[in-house]
């Protein structure tokens, strides 16, 4: 059985699920119980599973993370969420000095399996500090996973697979494509493996490398350009980075490009092609390309189209990659 | 030594009872006629303007506007307690502070619009720029006042706007024992309205007061009816005099709970129905700060039915020309997101600029749009 589902219903379905499955599992957050969520990710949740399982907390990012480290030690299952993820920082030194290295500091005593989600990146006219795309702080962190599903089928089974995993995992929600589109997704929980990629669409000519809210688009350019058979990947999990499935595609084609909101300096694109580099160097027949956001701060709704990748300047990257 | 601020932290602040009134014993602040009837003015062309951003925001107009309808009282009253040379620190909410400090609606507007010029504040006007992540601007307005004392300045007031969820912050703490450290000349103003988004204020402390947390930090902590333009224009200023010229014993800085109610959303993006009730809401609405100044000024012959519709058509006008000026205001430059960003634009960002206009050049802005 299953239930045609929009992204943001598909990760309802999925916490929904880890909930009932697992009595450890909690939620936590601002805004999560009565009011179902800012984005209704948690609708029904606190009256199906009570107030000790759906936790409205204080307004304090600091605290809903370091309490949900102190009780992902203490043999819970928390999955706190953040409400934008450009909240996040007041929390952030409880990520990066906690969360992700608790495990390594306590030699293995001390595990946390937790799942911090947040929606993130631009797209739907926010206020400000509402629509950065910060993977990148993530997946530099040892110790942390990081995923951000573009379809409803994977937002399911990644968050399933996310809280099943016995380390913390970085859930990042696209938040432009919530509502953009409906998919098949099972009632029954299921997994879809953290660090495995996605090949979208199969070409021989460029692979255009890509996740989250930029997927969709990159797949429009993709089928605009008659000329070049282009070969999209959606990476799904930023940390780990599916690179045999990068590095497979490369060596077909010899031609690439990465498509991210976020900034150009530092983001993962670099990551990707510096990898590309050390693989399959003698496979390249073209420097990669990528179509990112700029390195400014994230502009105010009346401009943010214009600092977001879409269709054209994506087409006109991956034509780059393949004229070269 | 006031008495207004050197009270139990649950002694709350009054002047006008909720039917406009005179409070027994109290005193009127010491303003003019004309400066009583400029607060009404003031609380009315803030409301005004609340409900168009709202239905402009309805009708797609401007984005994601938070009213602050309720909230008129505490916004008009304290930000008029400011002498010039005072600053404001605001939150994302204080339309109504700003426009008192001299920020033109439009440009309120514009900020809501999603152009950034909305955020360019006039330079002669002593307005913080708006914070949206919750009570980051504390910080923030200690540093100021640490830096005004630095200085060596000793007549400048800074003067903090933030809610009752951003007292949970860490920011709130460290904003707020920094000043009783370094005793600096602030008033931090706590809005609270009752609701941080759908959590409502018993479930964001366990203290009976938010004002009594200022005990942490060495200073006052006191409770004001926050819908009482009077109540908090006396306990403002005389948070402001102390800020700036305290008493031998005392520190200057003071936090001020001003207890009020948020009648709308949190923003246009929230329904509050889901998480609290009607009643609940028309409850506070009895408590209305427009209605009670308006009583108390029409009671004592300061106000009467022929003022009242002169205010309100001009009122009328002012909003509709800062909503016909946001509107007439051309489409920001697309390029001038690269600008600012640094005093002299890096290489690396001149190259980016290059690119995204020859991008705009050979596929044209339509093509950059999303539908």
């Amino acid at each position: 059985m299953s239930e045609n589902l929009t992204l943001v219903q598909a990760v309802r379905d999925g916490l929904h699920d880890g909930m009932a499955e697992d009595d450890d599992v909690l939620v936590m957050g601002e805004d999560v119980g009565q009011n179902g969520g800012v984005f209704r990710a948690t609708e029904g949740l606190y009256e199906e599973f009570g107030d000790d399982r759906v936790i409205d907390t204080p307004l304090a990012e600091s605290g809903i993370i370091g309490s949900a480290v102190g009780m992902a030690a203490y043999g819970l299952k928390p999955v706190p969420e953040i409400q934008f993820s450009g909240f996040m920082y007041p929390g952030f030194d409880q990520v990066v000095s906690h969360m992700s290295r608790l495990r390594t500091r306590s030699r293995g005593r001390f595990t946390l399996p937790m799942v911090l989600r947040a929606p993130m990146g631009g797209g739907i006219r926010a206020p400000e500090h509402h629509s950065e795309s910060k993977e990148a702080f993530y997946a530099h962190e040892a110790g942390l996973k990081v995923a951000m599903p573009s379809t409803p089928y994977d937002a399911k089974g990644m968050l399933i697979a996310s809280i099943r995993d016995p380390d913390p995992v970085v859930f990042l929600e696209p938040k432009k494509i919530y509502r953009a589109f409906r998919e098949d997704v099972p009632d029954d929980p299921y997994e879809v493996e953290l660090g495995d990629a996605a090949v979208r669409t199969e070409g021989e000519d460029v692979s255009v490398f890509t996740w989250g809210a930029m997927t969709q688009p990159t797949v429009e350019a993709a089928e605009n350009l008659d000329r070049i058979d282009v070969e999209v990947v959606d990476l799904r999990s930023l940390s780990p980075i599916d690179f045999d499935t990068i590095i497979e595609s490369f060596k077909k084609t010899g031609r690439a490009a990465i498509v991210h909101e976020a900034p150009n300096t530092g983001g993962l694109g670099a990551e990707i092609t510096a990898t590309i580099q050390e693989e399959a160097l003698l496979y390249q027949e073209a420097p990669v390309e990528r179509i990112t956001g700029f390195d400014v701060p994230f502009p105010l709704a009346a401009l943010e189209d214009y600092y977001l990748p879409e269709p054209a300047r994506i087409a006109a990257g991956i034509e780059e990659a393949f004229d070269f | 030594m006031t008495e207004t601020i050197h009270r139990a932290p649950d002694d709350t602040y009054r002047v006008l009872d909720e039917n406009g009134e005179l409070v027994d014993g109290a005193e009127v602040p010491d303003l003019t006629d004309d400066e009583l009837v400029e607060m009404y003015r003031y609380m009315k062309l803030a409301r005004r303007f609340d409900e168009r951003a709202v239905s402009l925001q309805r009708q797609g107009r401007i984005g994601t506007y938070p009213p602050l309808s309720g909230q008129e009282g505490a916004q008009i009253a304290s930000a008029m307690a400011l002498a010039d040379d005072d600053w404001i620190v605001p939150s994302y909410r204080e339309h109504g502070a700003s426009l008192v400090r001299g920020l033109p609606l439009k440009d309120t507007l514009l900020y809501w619009m999603g152009d950034e010029r909305g955020n360019a504040i006039p330079a002669e006007e002593n307005i913080f720029t708006v914070a949206v992540p919750i009570a980051s601007q504390i910080p923030h307005a200690t540093g100021m006042g640490w830096a005004s004392q630095l200085k060596d300045e000793s007549d400048t007031a800074f003067m903090c706007y933030f809610g009752d969820g951003a007292t949970s912050e860490g920011d709130f703490h460290e904003g707020l024992n920094f000043a009783g450290v370094y005793d600096t000349p602030n008033v931090f103003f706590c809005n609270n309205n009752q609701w941080a988004i759908s959590v409502p204020r018993e479930q964001q402390t366990a203290t009976d007061t938010l004002a009594q947390k200022a005990a942490a930090y060495g200073f006052e902590g006191v409770q004001v009816d926050g819908m009482d333009p009077l109540a908090v224009y006396q306990v403002a200023h005389d948070a402001i005099e102390k800020a700036k010229d305290p008493d031998e014993d005392e520190m200057r800085p003071t936090l001020i709970e001003a207890v009020q109610y948020r009648f709308g959303a949190h923003t246009t993006a929230d329904d509050p129905s889901v998480y609290r009730e009607e009643s609940e809401v028309e409850a506070w609405k009895d408590k209305d700060p427009i209605p009670r100044l308006e009583t108390f000024l029409v009671e004592t012959d300061r106000l009467d039915d022929a003022a009242i519709e002169s205010i309100e058509a001009d009122i009328e006008d002012a909003v509709a020309d800062a909503i016909e000026a946001a509107e007439e205001t051309p489409r920001p430059d697309p390029a001038s997101m690269f600008e600012n960003v640094y005093a002299e634009m890096p290489q690396r960002l001149e190259q980016q600029l290059e690119y995204f206009q020859s991008i705009r050049d050979e596929y044209g802005d339509e093509a950059l749009l999303e539908d």
